[in-house]
């Protein structure tokens, strides 16, 4: 049976077919789908862990106790599982282990635009990159037998268009494969120099056999047209090549893109006139070709920037320009995302604005506190640098300025790493106040469940953290809970847990408005009562606007949250309940 | 059909751009074409300008759509109607919902929502005009606004209805399914 798969669904169901047993992941786009997937099979246990080490760690012991397992991850997440990745490179495996890393290019969701392939080189791990759909299932499927043979883990590289573009997959049924013995095996298992030292030379011999697999495996493709343009690619770049180029050019397509097929690249080379390397973002392919002495030309033609499109390979291979098409003589004002409306982080940047605080931002919808006219968000890094980077901006400035200053974090964030940096301020004597934005679920990603919201990936009941125990439990002496919508009261929760010489912890709760069960009576409408001074324009919600001199109400957009109503110092905004 | 058709569905994150785009999907499916749809999810998704592609044919390679090549623009807004009209390839059709939902520079003050979007892409390009937010209420629901568009897209596609009501059936919750047959017919018949 064919079916039309997301990307990551198919990863999901390769690794279904392939007869896996665990897969832990953190959440992050664009992989999240692959895991949510992953749980709707009854087979397969599916966590969402804490953050994506603790989730590499454990598909990495289901692995050694000899399960098949594999942890999924977008691109910066896999910068917070490195640890345990390069380390289980020495150790190998028992059961196929497989991990999953999504790269995006363009930047849709992302803070950077990194290339995870380096990961694979510096790791000694080899790494698969399907271009579709159906290959994201049957690379994803035979990624777990080539583990347990080669005794190591595996990536599967993806990109936000491989992801998040559907095509067709043939279904197949799930294969059985026995849970394998588990024997104490000291010198495999336990990395220490003794071991480790022994286990480097066996990592470095199965380099050599990769290499030796890469030549001749099915996952590297030549497809020779008798052109005498040659393409080196990869991945999406091979879609955007082929629908470009079509028979104009030979293709050799890497499936497999770590370790790479020197002597398949050299032969491939010499029956080109001209031969072409097409990869988004880093000239990985373009440098071991040069490397290993083919002339290739590459990012002197290509980006090294964002997605690339069929067109901009037919310029630049074939100087081919792009069909005709309307061309718009005026600014078109840009759309960027904005928190919905509803959004319980519009109360509280709204009141961290009015105070002209510096926030220290993290990772989530909250980072949208940064655009106007909220804009209040001053810095964003990574997961759980709101906590720590605030830390060291106090330590250099004083306490003066640590009065004027907070960190943002979503309640998922801070359980991922926010927690290790509040242990930083306890520790180190920092007086911060840390705000804890919590809307009882993992929001920008599409509502994921995570240890503070009481429920499991299946959505099963379980243990709660509860935020107020664990910040007492590391040393925090002011906890305070606060309704970022009930403005006043969170303002002056706000101002007097700056002012402390001592570290607090703010939790501003109220449910994410796109949740299941919240629900607000009726639509907010501006009355007569209006004196047109414009302060609730300053909440920046979408439902809100200003037609000519008056404030209007975009009913089909309010969700009747009534923020807008507490902020009117007229009592002008009323609800309409239909 | 020996070429691929491309279809380009573009509106703000939330308008359900995404179910109209699986529906599309999981139509052509059925009649036997390869296909590739490109979506956003995201942070895009939050209120932000969203496209998706869909292409399908006897073989479709990228799954996405370049400037001057898309056959039907199916426009859920009319500022992103009026960003995507140079995907539209010469002759082709744009459908459009003449709803305005004003983005934050314009909510700001920082620009303003261009003038007279219909009648400029009309100038361009062979525009069908819908209020199709009234028509989702006509049906009984204002969040119905994606499939009195996919009705409309179906009226311009060279595919039976049946397989639409067909692909409706097994993709829309059975609570919500009278109201979008309802809201189908109305953009099917406007």
């Amino acid at each position: 049976m064919k079916k039309l798969l997301l990307g990551n669904a198919a990863v999901a169901r390769g690794a279904y077919e392939a007869g896996v047993n665990v897969v832990s992941s953190y959440p992050g786009t664009p992989s999240t789908e692959i895991t949510e997937e992953i749980a709707k099979y009854d087979e397969i246990y599916a966590e969402w862990a804490p953050n994506e080490k603790v989730a590499a760690e454990v598909a990495i012991g289901a692995s050694i106790a000899g399960g098949r397992a594999m942890s999924c991850c977008k691109h910066v997440g896999l910068n917070v599982m490195a640890d345990p990745v390069f380390t289980v490179s020495y150790i190998g495996v028992n059961g196929g282990l497989v991990f999953c890393v999504a790269d995006d290019p363009g930047m849709h969701s992302s803070q950077n635009e990194q290339d995870s392939r380096h990961y694979a080189r510096a790791s000694k791990v080899m790494m698969l990159e399907p271009a579709d759909s159906a290959e994201c299932k049957e690379y994803t499927k035979q990624a777990f037998a080539l583990s347990e043979t080669y005794d190591t883990p595996v990536f599967i590289r993806l990109s936000t268009r491989v992801s998040h573009s559907q095509s067709l997959v043939e279904l197949c049924e799930r294969e059985t494969v026995a849970v394998k013995d588990y024997q104490k095996d000291i010198a495999k298992n336990v990395m220490m120099p003794g071991n480790a030292i022994k286990k480097h030379v066996i990592v470095e011999q199965r380099e050599k056999d990769l290499r030796a697999f890469a030549e001749t495996t099915a996952f590297n493709t030549v497809e020779d047209n008798g052109a005498k343009v040659g393409v080196i690619t990869a991945g999406i770049a091979y879609l955007y090549a082929k629908e470009a180029l079509g028979e104009k050019a030979n293709f050799l397509k890497l499936g497999m893109v770590y370790p790479l097929p020197e002597t398949l690249i050299k032969d491939f080379a010499a029956k080109c006139d001209k031969v072409y390397v097409i990869e988004e973002l880093d000239p990985v392919l373009e440098d071991y070709c040069k490397s290993i002495g083919v002339e290739v030309i590459g990012k002197e033609k290509f980006s090294l920037l964002g997605e690339y499109t069929p067109a901009m390979i037919a310029k630049a291979v074939l100087d081919e320009d792009a069909p005709a098409c309307a061309e718009i003589n005026e600014a078109i004002p840009a759309r960027p995302p904005v928190m919905c409306p509803g959004c319980p982080h519009r109360g509280t940047f709204y009141v961290l604005k009015k105070l002209g605080l510096t926030v220290s931002g993290d990772i989530g919808c909250y980072t949208l506190g940064a655009v106007a006219p909220l804009a209040s968000v001053d810095t964003t890094i990574c997961m759980g640098a709101s906590v720590s980077a605030a830390l060291g901006m106090a330590k250099v400035k004083g306490s003066d300025f640590n009065k004027k200053l907070v960190s943002v974090i979503g309640d998922s964030t801070f359980i991922h790493s926010g927690i290790t940096g509040l242990i930083d301020i306890v520790y180190n004597k920092g007086a911060n106040t840390v705000i804890i934005l919590d809307n009882s679920i993992t929001g920008m990603t599409g509502h994921q469940d995570n240890p503070t919201t009481g429920k499991t990936i299946k959505g099963e009941a379980t243990k709660q953290v509860d935020l107020i125990k664990l910040a007492e439990a590391v040393g925090i002496e002011h906890i305070t809970v606060a309704d970022p919508f009930d403005v006043k009261n969170f303002e002056q929760v706000v101002k007097t847990e700056v002012e402390r010489e001592e570290p607090s912890v703010i939790i501003a709760q109220r449910p994410c408005a796109l949740l299941k069960g919240v629900k607000y009576e009726g639509k907010c409408r501006i009355s007569e009562e209006c004196r047109k001074c414009k302060l609730c324009m300053k909440l920046g919600c979408p439902a809100i606007s200003l037609k000519g001199d008056t404030v209007e109400i975009d009913t089909t957009q309010c969700n009747g949250c009534g923020l807008c109503m507490n902020v009117c110092p007229f009592k002008a905004i009323k609800k309409e309940v239909n | 059909m020996t070429d691929t058709k491309k279809i380009m569905i573009v509106g703000v994150g939330g308008q359900g751009t995404l179910l109209a785009s699986r529906i599309l999907g999981n139509t052509v499916i059925h009649e036997g074409y390869d296909v590739k749809l490109s979506e956003v999810h995201g942070m895009s998704q939050r209120g932000g300008s969203v496209v998706t592609y869909v292409k399908y044919g006897q073989k479709v390679y990228s799954p996405i759509i370049g400037k001057g090549e898309a056959d039907i623009i199916l426009a859920f807004e009319l500022l992103e109607a009026y960003r995507a009209l140079p995907y539209l390839k010469e002759g082709g059709k744009i459908i459009v919902n003449t709803q305005q939902i004003n983005p934050m520079p314009v909510i700001i003050g920082a620009a303003e929502y261009p003038q007279d979007i219909a009648d400029k892409i009309k100038n361009k390009a062979n525009l069908i005009a819908v209020d199709a937010l009234s028509l989702a209420k006509q049906a009984g629901n204002i969040k119905a606004v994606n499939v009195v568009l996919i009705g409309m897209l179906a009226k311009s596609s060279e595919i039976a209805k049946d397989s639409w009501i067909e692909t409706l059936r097994t993709t829309v919750p059975a609570k919500f399914l009278d109201v979008n047959l309802k809201a189908f017919e109305l953009g099917y018949n406007h």
